[in-house]
């Protein structure tokens, strides 16, 4: 739905039980404002509450033992060493797999896609389907092909990366093509116009200028990889420890919120503590990485 | 053929030059593989969607081989990781719906009362800093909504409230209600949009006629962003039968029939997931019994995006 201007309103309803406001009506109006706020309100009442919450609970354990320690059945020993180094790995190594196809494929579908063809039109379609589907599913993708099945790679640090790469790469993909949208045409076809071949547009005009918005999308992106936990579980388990950091993109790996789930799971109070520091650092990190998304979009974003 | 370089610091192409460049270039092969190259990995989403349908069919064909279609939809016990188990997919089905449900239930209401009053009341300036700081409940990994309902909606909330007697640790109550606070964003956010794009036209024709700011509201804004409303709610929806981590935390394991909130109840989110964890053997009827709930997950949410598309073309209102 656009937003449009300069047209005529639709009579049909509001002609009913319009009027000049009695002094009853402004109190309900008033009421009705105050009521609507307060959904607002509560939204972010919610969000108070859940940081406090976690704050209250963790900051007992938040301190330098909790990421120097590995997981540990010990409550008063346990930390997230390897499940950090774990969360590096995975994010890393999905970065590097899905910016390029991501990139590429919102530069085929911007500028290269012809838009009357039917499989063009397929792509578009399946990747907003993609976006709706459950993450849980790409779980069983990840467990059928990467985890088991024909790579059989177990619960390693390339399995992990990969089901998620194929989880975010349809928010890159969207996010991507919104920079790419957002040039002007008049940039394509200057550079059309000097002689400019497609490929040297694309290179030269259209990805210098899509920087800014990719990098914004993108870090979002990888954002949700980090806190997502649903397929980890499923391709990686989260009922053993592991103990040791990933050496290499084949070994066993855990990351962060599935460390966390693990810990939430224990019967014992004090790995509650430790699941609560353990989400303060979680999202120290997604708020960094937001914080550098808001940065580089107000510092770099141009307007036309 | 190499082209003419552009940019404002070289000199301009001379005439001869750019009648060259005007006439048909050469076939450029370097161009046709580039372009090739970015159709695969446009293509790469299509295979993602081929992959996730031959893992989902693979097992599921295997597991009913097994078991009987009509056992599986209609029987009313789900045991299927014990020896001799049963394969009733009610008590799961069940299960999730009653937790979206009630999620819904939550978030419909204050999605939408945030939705009017960013579109309608707040101020401009408000508004720019009100909708992010909603927007930080979406980016909370759901992990965290896990531990917030076990670690306080329920022990802080739902037993002071309800009597420690009446309502276990774990319950389909406060995994619901949870799930309502982490899809309210999602209402709230695309309704937003929905009423912003409300031409202001029909704004200043109604209160030209005398009504209030409430009145417009109600009966000239939102029923104008009625379909992008609703599409809301069904996206929030399917989010919602999709959610796993809150509700393996939350609700429990135990597979239970019933309608009562305060029990603990296993949805199929956390079936999957319990499955998965136990580690079974490939091909085994449990390892099978995963992709069969993975594929009526799928089917229930595909489902739900088909009524969302339908309900947005028939609810459509047409501003010329």
């Amino acid at each position: 739905m656009t937003a449009q201007t300069g047209l005529q309103p639709d009579v049909r309803a509001p002609s009913k039980g319009l009027g000049r406001a009695s002094s009853a009506e402004r109190v309900t109006g008033k009421l009705f404002e105050v009521l609507l706020f307060a959904c607002l309100g509560f939204g972010l009442l919610v969000l108070v509450v859940l940081l406090s919450d976690v704050i209250r609970d963790g900051l007992p354990r938040f301190n330098l033992d909790l990421v120097r320690n590995m997981p540990s059945t010990r409550p008063l020993r346990a930390g997230i060493q390897s499940a950090m180094m774990g969360t590096i790995w995975v994010i890393v190594t999905v970065a590097a797999i899905t910016l390029p196809l991501g990139i590429a494929a919102a530069v085929y579908l911007e500028e290269y896609a012809d838009k009357t063809r039917w499989y063009n039109r397929l792509i578009e379609l399946n990747i907003q389907n993609l976006a709706a589907v459950p993450s849980v599913v790409y779980g069983i993708l990840g467990l059928a092909f990467f985890a088991r099945g024909p790579l059989d790679l177990g619960g390693s640090v390339l399995t992990i990366a990969l089901t998620l790469s194929l989880l975010v790469l349809p928010i890159v993909i969207i996010s991507c093509r919104e920079a790419i949208r957002a040039i002007p045409t008049s940039i394509r076809e200057g550079s059309l116009a000097l002689g400019a071949t497609r490929l040297q547009t694309v290179r030269r005009q259209i990805l210098p200028n899509a920087i800014p918005g990719t990098a914004t999308g993108s870090i979002l992106a990888l954002s949700r990889a980090i806190g997502e936990a649903a397929p980890v579980l499923l391709v990686a388990g989260g009922l053993i420890f592991i103990t040791s950091n990933p050496s290499d993109l084949l070994s066993q790996a855990t990351v962060l919120p599935i460390q966390i789930f693990n810990y939430v799971g224990r019967p014992q109070d004090e790995f509650r503590t430790v699941a609560a520091a353990a989400i303060m650092i979680l999202l120290l990190i997604l708020l960094l990485m937001n914080a550098a998304a808001i940065l580089i979009r107000n510092k770099y974003q141009r307007k036309w | 053929m190499t082209s003419i370089p552009y940019g404002g610091r070289r000199p301009g192409p001379g005439t001869a030059e750019l009648a060259r460049s005007l006439r048909k270039s050469s076939p450029r092969v370097g161009e046709r593989v580039i372009e090739g190259l970015l159709f695969l990995a446009a293509l790469l989403s299509v295979l993602t969607t081929i992959g996730i349908l031959v893992a989902l069919l693979g097992g599921t064909l295997e597991f009913f081989r097994e078991i009987r279609v009509a056992d599986f939809l209609f029987g009313t016990t789900w045991t299927p990781l014990f020896a001799n188990g049963s394969f009733g997919v009610l008590p799961i089905l069940n299960a999730t719906l009653l937790i979206t449900g009630i999620a819904i239930l939550v978030a419909a209401p204050l999605g939408l009362g945030a939705a009017l009053y960013l579109s309608e009341y707040a101020g401009q300036r408000s508004r720019k800093v009100l909708k992010p700081v909603l927007e930080v409940l979406a980016g909370i990994p759901t992990v965290v909504y896990g531990f917030f309902a076990i670690s306080f909606v329920t022990p802080s909330v739902l037993r002071p409230l309800l009597g420690e007697a009446s309502i276990g640790i774990f319950n389909a109550l406060s995994a619901g209600l949870v799930i309502g606070i982490l899809i309210i964003p999602i209402i709230a956010s695309l309704s937003e949009d929905a009423l912003s794009a409300v031409p202001q036209a029909m704004r200043d024709g109604a209160l030209a006629l005398g009504a209030t700011r409430t009145k417009v509201a109600r009966k000239v804004v939102l029923p104008a962003a009625l379909s992008g409303v609703i599409a809301s709610f069904v996206l929030a929806l399917s989010r919602g039968i999709g959610e796993t981590m809150v509700v393996v935390i939350a609700a429990g394991s135990i597979a239970q029939l019933t309608l009562d909130p305060r029990e603990p109840m296993q949805t199929m989110t956390a079936f999957i997931a319990q499955a998965a964890l136990g580690d079974q053997p490939v091909g085994s009827l449990g390892y099978n019994t995963l992709f069969a709930v993975g594929t009526l997950l799928f089917l229930v949410t595909l489902l739900v995006n088909v009524i969302s598309i339908r309900l947005v073309r028939r609810f459509r209102e047409v501003y010329e």
